[in-house]
């Protein structure tokens, strides 16, 4: 039955009767800003250039450019498709995705595990963990700043920042070796206040690619001690940096060994090439039992004014495949041919440079690992290869190697050299 | 083991957090061994055999998704599927919908009605002059959290009429009357939770009236869409009312109910402007608060809603499914109070049948409430607020023994 107020909507604006006035609430909300990382995608997509390359978002190509579902994920969900009910998780997540994730990141046996010290809740992807993170240290360290390393994944400063938690930076990337700048690192680390709180990136960090050696990481651990500070780590990469999974958590093995009690937050979007299924974790290592179901707890209480609840059908997939010994072997073989194909187009991007007889060093591309390449190209040079050569990627000179195929990369090679011969 | 701070955890101040009042029902009766016991608390439908119940339609479109190889799992943009966002407007506010055809709406995918409502709530404190918002009495307990930690001032107006069990609508009345020019109003579109009670069409109108002589916000919360009369344009009737005078409103809607989706957090919230231009610009913003959020919303059950809206023998699969629902809840309010009728339950009944949705507000007090649990091992919310989905003609005269009891042993 169709209703009828009975009175026309011409009526009601003559009459100016319901109607406040005809302006909008809204008239003086601004045009945001595009985000500088997506919008790479969408310009790329708009461009009907058949020779456009997208070197932007991070997101795994394979060698013909085409996005990858791992096997191991397709064959999950035939098994899933059909079988399980679509009930409300707990306001946690799943209990078995979170306990296949923690083992990943803390070790099998881990007696942390054991001990059941380690508050953890499923979150959406990397970014949902790191902001109930946030969001978490705002209400019970009101008094606390983050730490963030010179450059990071942009969006972190959007995350803390929404969370209301002031921000500091340290050294990280040096440009002149394109590699890490170790000694301002350490100086920031001492010179910060004792009981900082600082964001790291576990392995293959974005967007440098710039990772410390063991040797560094047990020499940040040691100062971290010395000053009582917080590590927060942001692991999106376990796996997809060196194709194995217990190497890329090395550095959260260092800070575990020497006694530190640290928070993690864990994405299978790359690893698993889960992206739009937003699947992750978030952990904080605890005293005891007591006190990690005390902070489970109120993370859960931050989750529920958010989104009550995580969504089910990611973490089924990752729970069917880490609890299958078949299916996780499959994954693990997976994770390796990305990692080794990368590391492959590193090696050929490096190659074709050096070929074209560049005068510029290219060594920190295969000196870097995991997703992305810091090139060390400008935003000028950047917007050449843009404008000039339909190669898309983000203005800090970001490459993601993901993009590049065994068919693309010598096209690539030789627009970096034209923008940048003359340097 | 070396703590890195002096007082060994950064949080060791932290003491646990109650149970979830609502969540901590279910958790309560999982620990019941007794084995008669009814769960009357979580609003997640029931089938007649009390089991949770996947549409059937929902089953075919999942086997579509995951049967066709072309499919990837690359992110959505940030404001969700772009198809999932034009189905569910036209959903809520008609197909022919003049703010739909003239572009005036901003549609984003949110997780569920818990996300779609918390984006317009921070959408509203950042944007929106007013930050006071008028919540009725009483509501869904998470509602006034969500509001309050996106930076809003929660205010309240009265609503349910313990009395009468039905709408306090004078009260109603004055307290939106007395409100602030531009105030925010949280309405529930249909289905009042905890309640069970809506206003009337006419009712309706003159709320509508009254809120635009004030310049009041509408912010619908639709979760029951079609969930309640077994009418998906009935129960859009409150929203499509005030979209029709051409006045602004946000709606958040959830998939969670009507679609059977609740796990996979699947809703959306639109925000109804007055101009194409300026819903462009809301967008854009609205973007800004999804990002550092969670990045962009899950594929799997926008996808599902998807295909379902789309195509017009799954859509018309899933209304029919959807009002066999309906039915089965309506037929058991109905069953409800013939069953306390016969039994000569002292006390007036009626609001069980003239109630609508997924709840009952049964008027009971906490004694009577306690009283059902520890004898007979019925579980409700302390608020005597039961589900009707956890209802089936079998268990139905178990409640009826037991608000019996409790009516006449404890006044």
């Amino acid at each position: 039955m169709a209703f009828r107020t009975g009175i026309s909507r011409r009526m009601m604006i003559r009459s100016g009767f319901g109607l406040r006035s005809m302006s909008s609430w809204w008239g003086s909300v601004e045009p945001a800003a595009k985000d500088p990382i997506l919008g790479v995608t969408e310009a790329f997509l708009a461009d009907p250039s058949p020779d456009k390359v997208n070197v932007g978002v991070g997101a795994y190509r394979d060698d013909n450019g085409k996005p990858v579902v791992l096997e191991c994920v397709r064959e999950a969900e035939r098994r899933i498709a059909g079988k399980l009910n679509m009930e409300y998780l707990p306001m946690g997540g799943s209990v078995n995705m979170v306990e296949e994730t923690l083992k990943l990141a803390y070790g099998e046996n881990s007696e942390f595990i054991k001990d059941k010290r380690i508050a953890a809740v499923q979150a959406l992807s990397g970014t949902g963990a790191c902001r109930l993170f946030a969001d978490f240290q705002k209400r019970f360290r009101p008094d606390s700043q983050i730490y963030i390393p010179v450059p990071t994944w942009a969006n972190h400063h959007n995350i803390w920042r929404d969370a209301q938690v002031p921000q500091r930076t340290f050294h990280y990337y040096h440009p002149e070796t394109k590699g890490l700048d170790f000694a301002s690192l350490m100086d920031d680390v001492k010179n910060a206040p004792n009981g900082s709180f600082f964001l790291l990136h576990a392995c293959a960090h974005n967007p440098t690619g710039v990772d410390p050696s063991e040797e560094q990481w047990k020499e940040i651990s040691y100062q971290f001690k010395v000053k009582g500070h917080f590590a927060f780590f942001d692991m999106a990469y376990q796996g997809f940096a060196s194709g194995d999974p217990e190497r890329d958590a090395k550095s959260i093995k260092i800070f575990l060994e020497d006694g530190h009690l640290i928070g993690i937050a864990q994405s299978y979007a790359k690893n698993m090439g889960l992206y739009g299924q937003r699947v992750g974790c978030l952990s904080l290592l605890c005293e005891d039992e007591k006190q990690a179901v005390a902070v489970k707890s109120q993370l859960q209480q931050i989750a529920r004014p958010m989104y009550s609840n995580p969504p089910v059908q990611g973490a089924l997939i990752v729970s069917t495949i880490l609890g299958d010994p078949e299916l996780k072997k499959l994954w693990l073989k997976e994770v390796k041919v990305m990692a080794d194909r990368i590391i492959g187009m590193r090696t050929a991007l490096r190659e074709n440079l050096e070929k074209l007889g560049s005068p510029l060093s290219w060594e920190h591309i295969t000196n870097q690992i995991g997703m992305f390449c810091y090139s060390g190209l400008t935003p000028e040079q950047v917007d050449r290869m843009t404008n000039e050569f339909h190669i898309y990627m983000t203005r800090n000179g970001r490459i993601s190697m993901a993009g590049i195929t065994t068919g693309n990369v010598s096209y690539l090679a030789n627009a970096i050299h034209e923008v940048s011969k003359s340097a | 083991m070396n703590s890195q701070h002096p007082d060994g955890s950064v949080f060791s101040n932290i003491v646990r957090a109650p149970e979830d009042p609502i969540l901590g029902v279910t958790v309560a009766y999982n620990k019941d061994t007794s084995p008669i016991k009814l769960n009357l608390g979580v609003g997640a439908y029931r089938t007649e055999e009390g089991k949770p119940l996947v549409l059937n339609v929902v089953r075919r479109a999942e086997q579509l998704l995951v049967n066709d190889p072309s499919r990837v799992k690359e992110y959505l943009p940030i404001v969700g599927l772009a198809e999932f966002n034009k189905l569910s407007a036209k959903l809520i506010f008609g197909a022919d919908s003049p703010a739909i055809q003239e572009n005036r709406v901003a549609t984003v995918q949110g997780l569920s009605g818990t996300g779609s409502l918390r984006i317009g709530a921070e959408f509203l404190a950042r944007h929106y002059y007013q930050h006071t918002i008028y919540i009725p009495v009483p509501t869904w307990g998470n509602h006034p959290k969500i509001f309050t930690i996106a930076g809003l001032s929660v205010k309240t107006y009265r609503y349910y009429d313990p009395e009468t069990r039905g709408l306090d609508f004078k009260g109603l009345l004055e307290d939106l009357g007395a409100a602030p020019t531009g105030a925010i109003v949280l309405l529930h579109a249909c289905a009042h939770n905890p309640t069970g009670v809506d206003p009337t069409l006419e009712q309706w109108e003159q709320i509508r009236q009254l809120m635009r002589s004030k310049g009041l916000l509408p912010f619908f919360d639709s979760a029951y869409q079609g969930f309640a009369s077994g009418s998906l344009d009935a129960d859009a009737q409150s929203v499509r009312m005030f979209v029709a005078d051409g006045g602004e409103c946000l709606a958040a809607q959830s998939y969670a109910k009507n679609m059977g989706l609740y796990g996979e957090r699947v809703g959306a919230l639109s925000i109804v402007c007055k101009a194409a231009d300026v819903a462009s610009r809301v967008e854009s913003q609205l973007k800004l608060v999804i990002r550092p959020m969670y990045s962009n919303p899950p594929i799997h059950g926008a996808s599902i809603v998807a295909t379902i809206l789309k195509d017009s023998d799954m859509y018309n699969e899933w209304t029919l499914e959807l009002k066999a629902m309906a039915d089965r809840i309506i037929s058991m309010r109905q069953l409800l109070f013939d069953t306390l009728r016969d039994r000569g339950t002292p006390g007036d009944w009626s609001h069980i049948i003239k109630q609508i949705g997924m709840f009952t507000f049964t008027g009971l007090n906490t004694e009577q409430v306690a009283f059902m649990t520890k004898e007979y091992h019925i579980y409700m919310t302390s608020d005597g607020r039961i589900s009707m989905a956890g209802l089936s003609s079998r268990t139905v005269p178990h409640l009826a023994d037991a608000i019996h009891a409790a009516v006449t042993r404890i006044p």
